[in-house]
């Protein structure tokens, strides 16, 4: 085979695997709040101690500590059966999580099996991104590695958009009863992951192990203690902390504003309806995704540098009027005047243990400009006084007008764009920054606790802000915005921006 | 500009306690048994200052060698 067909089928096969590591990931997240009807039911406090593990630990400990144990095993036995070993687990974990019986069939082994196995994905992610990384730059040539890399950057995102479509699509075509029910739709993800596993490990065991790797194993140069060479020698572990506070911290704040930030705010700030929110996301990942091969190829050129930097400079000047303008232009206050059609629908309950009663009004309002949403109002009848007690009205499943439907597609395409450029270029600055014998341990560490703590952070902060600051709907940005700033001022007054030519050392 | 590294040394050496002391007041503060959001949760807080107090602690060590010119630019061209 000639070195470029040697070379896509490197990129190929590590790509995919990278990119079903992710779905696997990000169905779990996705599907959380059928996951938690099914495993962890309210009202008990074990299965919710169990949840909160099963969402935080995954996160914010276990794939920093899953980047340390694979790292150093890819590091003393080689890239290609450490990343081989991670997506195994990651796959079988994922499979084994569509076939738990419900906590209502098994009790409270239900959510202890399901958190082993949320755990061990955990585990099994923060192992992979390092090794599919560190195996492509290792192959490409000189002046070409932004490039190559780069096809592992789209699979994060990539892995978002065949989540998010796998789900979408299994879900247009049941009820949601169907859906949720016990063994219902919800499990096809989990089950679909298994087909994409086998024929990526299939892939994947035909590939060689990494030259760089192989030559230093036959010289018999092998790291004894990656850890402590890693972290204990302080010209890596230096670069290390210049790696994760100069670049991977804000790298994950924007990378997690842009995808999933921007996902949530949209479904309960904006109050979208599901489909067209997630169609929304879908359409700019779908345009923006060819960007990571363009900055990592830039990168090449200019350097990572200054295009990462660029990328968190650009969130931090433009988030919050992005994201207001996704609030007002979805305000229905401005729809008001222009209501076409409504239909009402009220309800009257009684309140136990009283002799008052809550009635729901639910009104469908049409607008001319095409937009829909639902208004749901529940008041309190007091019959002792004989008033009403106004509830809050609450708008729900808007439905945006084609034109700003597509303003909102290229918003979100811009928050996307930013992901592109601090994450484009991000795999070969960490794979140049460190030696080959201990690569795989380095590279791995900041780059998880960029991503899975920083990054995980971003909605936990965001509720913290807004619970003490509660008039400003946009001030949970101020977290991904302030992070992004610090890595940017780090990063400005710290990092070369020169491209180690020889990833040989 | 290697002065200015190093002198930015100290802010980052700083940081670090400030984070720490963010990190336990805002925990005192937002922790509460009868609370539903995840705010008020104990053990997502202490998760949180598990994982964060050694990244703290390596912001302090990144100024410290910063302090020390470790990253003065003829050191970091690697």
């Amino acid at each position: 085979m000639s070195e470029a067909g040697v070379l896509r089928k490197v990129i190929g096969a590590s790509s995919l695997g990278t990119m079903i590591e992710w779905y696997d990931f990000y169905i779990f997240g996705m599907l959380a709040k059928t996951i938690s009807t099914e495993f962890f039911p309210e009202g008990n406090s074990t299965a919710a101690l169990l949840s909160t593990l099963a969402i935080f630990a995954a996160g914010f400990i276990v794939r920093p500590f899953g980047a340390l144990f694979f790292g150093r095993l890819g590091d003393l036995l080689g890239r290609k059966s450490t990343f081989l070993l991670t997506l195994v687990l990651m796959g079988g974990s994922t499979f084994l999580i569509g076939l738990v019986p419900g906590y209502q069939t098994i009790g409270i082994a239900a959510p202890l099996i399901v958190l082993l196995l949320r755990l061990l994905q955990g585990l099994a992610l923060g192992g992979e991104y390092g090794g599919a990384a560190t195996y492509v730059a290792e192959h490409a040539p000189p002046g070409k590695r932004g490039f190559y890399t780069s096809w592992i950057q789209t699979t994060a995102t990539l892995g978002l958009f065949l989540a998010l479509g796998v789900i979408m699509v299994v879900k247009m075509n049941m009820s949601d009863q169907r859906f949720n029910a016990e063994w219902g739709g919800w499990r096809y993800p989990f089950w679909f992951s298994i087909i994409l596993v086998v024929v990526s490990v299939y892939i994947r065991l035909k590939m060689e192990e990494s030259p760089l790797f192989a030559r230093l194993k036959s010289e018999g140069k092998v790291a004894k203690n990656p850890l402590k060479e890693s972290f204990r020698k302080k010209a890596n572990f230096k670069m290390v902390l210049l790696a994760l506070f100069g670049a991977a911290m804000g790298q994950g704040v924007i990378w997690y504003t842009g995808q999933f930030y921007a996902q949530s705010f949209l479904e309960t700030k904006v109050a979208l309806n599901f489909e067209q929110s997630r169609s929304i996301l879908l359409w700019a990942i779908l345009l923006a995704t060819p960007f990571f091969i363009v900055f990592g190829w830039l990168s090449d050129k200019i350097g990572r540098k200054w295009i990462m930097l660029a990328g968190m400079l650009l969130g931090i000047l433009t988030y919050r009027p992005i994201f207001n303008t996704l609030l007002t232009d979805a305000g229905t206050d401005q729809w008001n005047t222009e209501i076409s059609n409504s239909t009402v629908q009220k309800e009257s309950k009684p309140l136990a243990n009283t002799s008052d009663s809550l009635i729901q009004t639910i009104t469908h309002i049409e607008v001319s400009n095409g937009a829909t949403y639902i208004k749901e109002q529940t008041d309190t009848l007091k019959v002792a006084t004989g008033t009403i007690a106004e509830g809050k009205p609450l708008i729900k499943d808007k439905v945006l007008p084609r034109p700003v439907y597509w303003k909102f597609v290229g918003l979100v395409f811009l928050l996307i764009f930013y992901v592109t450029m601090v994450y484009g270029p991000i795999a070969a600055f960490l794979v140049e920054l460190f030696p080959v014998h201990i690569r795989y341990t380095s590279m791995s560490l900041p780059y998880h606790i960029g991503n899975g703590v920083f990054g995980g952070l971003v909605p936990f902060i965001g509720v913290l802000l807004q619970t003490t600051f509660t008039t400003d709907p946009l001030v949970g940005l101020w977290y991904p915005i302030g992070i992004a700033a610090l890595s940017f001022a780090i990063g400005l007054i710290y990092l070369s921006n020169k491209i180690d030519k020889d990833v040989t050392d | 500009m290697n002065t200015i590294r190093k002198i930015l040394g100290v802010v980052w050496l700083l940081l670090g306690p400030v984070v720490i002391y963010f990190l336990f007041a805002g925990a005192i503060h937002n922790i509460d048994p009868h609370g539903k959001k995840d705010i008020n949760n104990p053990v997502i807080w202490v998760i949180i200052i598990t994982i964060f107090l050694p990244i703290a602690i390596g912001l302090m060590i990144f100024g410290w060698y910063a302090l020390k010119g470790e990253y003065s630019r003829n050191t970091t061209d690697r």
